[in-house]
């Protein structure tokens, strides 16, 4: 039997000064040498970290009542429209939520940034007035300090592995996966790899709700199973899924966060999302856990799909590890395709580093998931009906 | 090595004759089509970089062209990246076949080559932070 410990004892270590956290490389760099045994002996923690876009995220905002008061029944921020169809003044604003005066070029994902930034934003709203609010219309500017309550509740976020995506056709395909170039010209993938949170707890054993993490720079929980929380995708020997699999909705206080990890894209021709940086600390509990966590770049494969067939069910064209993925060019049928991030690898390891720092300082204590993930079998497509 | 990159206009009745063949031939240059965009019975474009030991070479080159008829403009146009705003994903290094943006593989920060970028402005809308633009 080997050596186990309880999020009681890890927190104790921490409140006195003499836990011992590894980022996520770090610790598979030690298991490397030393053997898994010698980490689960002498690492209490590892963290782990992730920046890639994520589009299923959004802000709910409360702004407070104006006098007379109005019920907002429609809400627009800086031109983006935010769903009010809640209590008079709260409000959800969606990061893929385009700019009715700009288009492509800005959304909700900037309204977000932009707030996080301490930046003013043009508030408009209107109402149909009732008698316990009168009021039709308001135009005013806010910043994030005259809000009440506003904080990210992301729906699906920091998905457990993901597709690679070539495009076989002759033209170039502008997609949520980058600019796929013709003819197989080069392949995108979007996970850190070896220290992705979900890959590094492939069977959600320390990873649930109530679980707290490091979120867009500043402090969030695991708020329940994400949208399209998939567990039963196919999964390797090592029992890792080889491709998108489960997610987790997560939240947090947007005024503890900062722009370095929280960031608006645009993708040519698709739209806007929101860069997400999260990070999720695993406790080293038993050897299990160490067993997952130390798995390495080499060991961690994506299932890479052809983005140039235009329907749900895309062909699945052969499976690669992350080591092939970062080295810049992997082998497909014969062919040898380039390839390149969309997730920033280097925002990854300074989000694992801060979380280690924080758990390493005191100031971030380890909560055990109130409950589990679950494990149900796959996503149901729409269903069209006549 | 001197080298020179410039951007070639021909008008609409040069297009048809092989003319940056004598580049190589008389003037012993070598050319590199950076970009080219030529319909026959139309304006074309041609972006080359040339090379050859001596820069009088390039130059006599160069004029030969003029003479043809041929507008010669030096490449003016660069791509600047605003390094402070990357975040280091690496989506415009998917477009860059020059391999002038790459992401160093201990840091896996975003470097850029300019030496070896072609401005084919493929970057300026991958880049999902719009930090990367054309520069006149």
């Amino acid at each position: 039997m080997g050596i186990t410990r309880s999020y009681q004892e890890i927190n104790e270590k921490i409140k006195a000064g003499k836990v011992v956290v590894l980022t996520a490389e770090e610790v598979v760099a030690m298991a490397k040498d030393e053997g898994p045994e010698k980490v689960l002996e002498k690492v209490d923690v590892v963290t782990t970290g992730t920046f890639g876009a994520m589009c299923s995220s959004g802000a709910f905002l409360n702004f407070g009542h104006g006098d007379p008061p109005i019920k907002m029944a429609k809400v627009w921020l800086n031109d983006v429209p935010a769903y009010a169809g809640l209590a008079a003044v709260d409000a959800y604003l969606g990061a893929t939520e385009l700019s009715e005066s700009r288009g492509l070029e800005y959304g909700g994902a900037h309204v977000i940034e932009d707030l996080v930034a301490g930046k003013k934003i043009k508030l408009k709203a209107i109402g149909f007035g009732t008698d316990c609010y009168p009021r039709t219309t308001i135009e005013t500017w806010i910043t994030i300090n005259d809000l009440n309550q506003v904080y990210l509740f992301n729906p699906r976020n920091a998905y457990q592995n993901y597709c690679v995506a070539v495009n076989s056709t002759g033209r170039t395909y502008h997609t949520y996966m980058g600019t796929l170039l013709p003819n197989y010209g080069n392949a995108t993938y979007t996970t850190s790899g070896e220290l992705s949170p979900l890959l590094c707890d492939p069977h959600y054993r320390t990873i649930g709700v109530g679980t707290r993490i490091f979120l867009g720079g500043g402090v969030g929980y695991v708020a329940w199973e994400g949208t399209q929380h998939n567990p039963a995708q196919r999964r390797d020997e090592n029992g890792v899924p080889l491709t998108n699999a489960g997610t987790i909705a997560v939240i947090g206080d947007l005024r503890g966060m900062n722009r370095k990890y929280l960031r608006a894209a645009i993708f040519h021709n698709y739209g806007t999302s929101l860069y997400v940086g999260l990070g999720i600390p695993i406790p080293l509990l038993d050897e299990e856990i160490v067993r997952t966590v130390v798995l390495c770049n080499e060991e961690l494969k994506a299932t890479v799909y052809d983005y140039g067939v235009q329907q749900r069910a895309r062909p699945a064209l052969g499976v690669v590890s992350y080591a092939e993925l970062r080295s810049g060019k992997i082998e497909l049928n014969g062919k040898v395709i380039p390839t390149a991030p969309l997730s920033s690898l280097e925002k990854a390891r300074s989000i694992a580093t801060e979380l280690k720092e924080w758990i390493i300082n005191g100031q971030f204590y380890l909560t055990e998931p109130v409950a589990s993930l679950p494990w149900r079998d796959g996503v149901k497509p729409l269903r069209e009906e006549v | 090595m001197a080298k020179r990159r410039v951007v070639l206009t021909f008008p609409q009745e040069l297009t048809e004759r092989p003319i940056t063949y004598h580049l190589v031939k008389d003037y012993d240059l070598a050319i590199n089509i950076l970009k080219a965009k030529i319909t026959p019975g139309e304006e074309g474009k041609l972006v080359l970089e040339l090379s050859n030991g001596s820069p009088e070479k390039i130059d006599e080159g160069l004029d030969f062209l003029e003479k043809q008829g041929v507008i010669v403009q030096p490449l003016s146009k660069e791509i600047v990246l605003e390094e402070e705003e990357c975040i280091h994903c690496g989506a415009c290094t998917a477009v860059c076949t020059s391999g002038a943006l790459r992401l160093d593989p201990q840091t896996a920060r975003l470097v850029f080559d300019r030496e070896k970028c072609i401005v084919c402005e493929l970057c300026v809308p991958a880049c999902t932070m719009r930090v990367i633009k054309v520069m006149f």
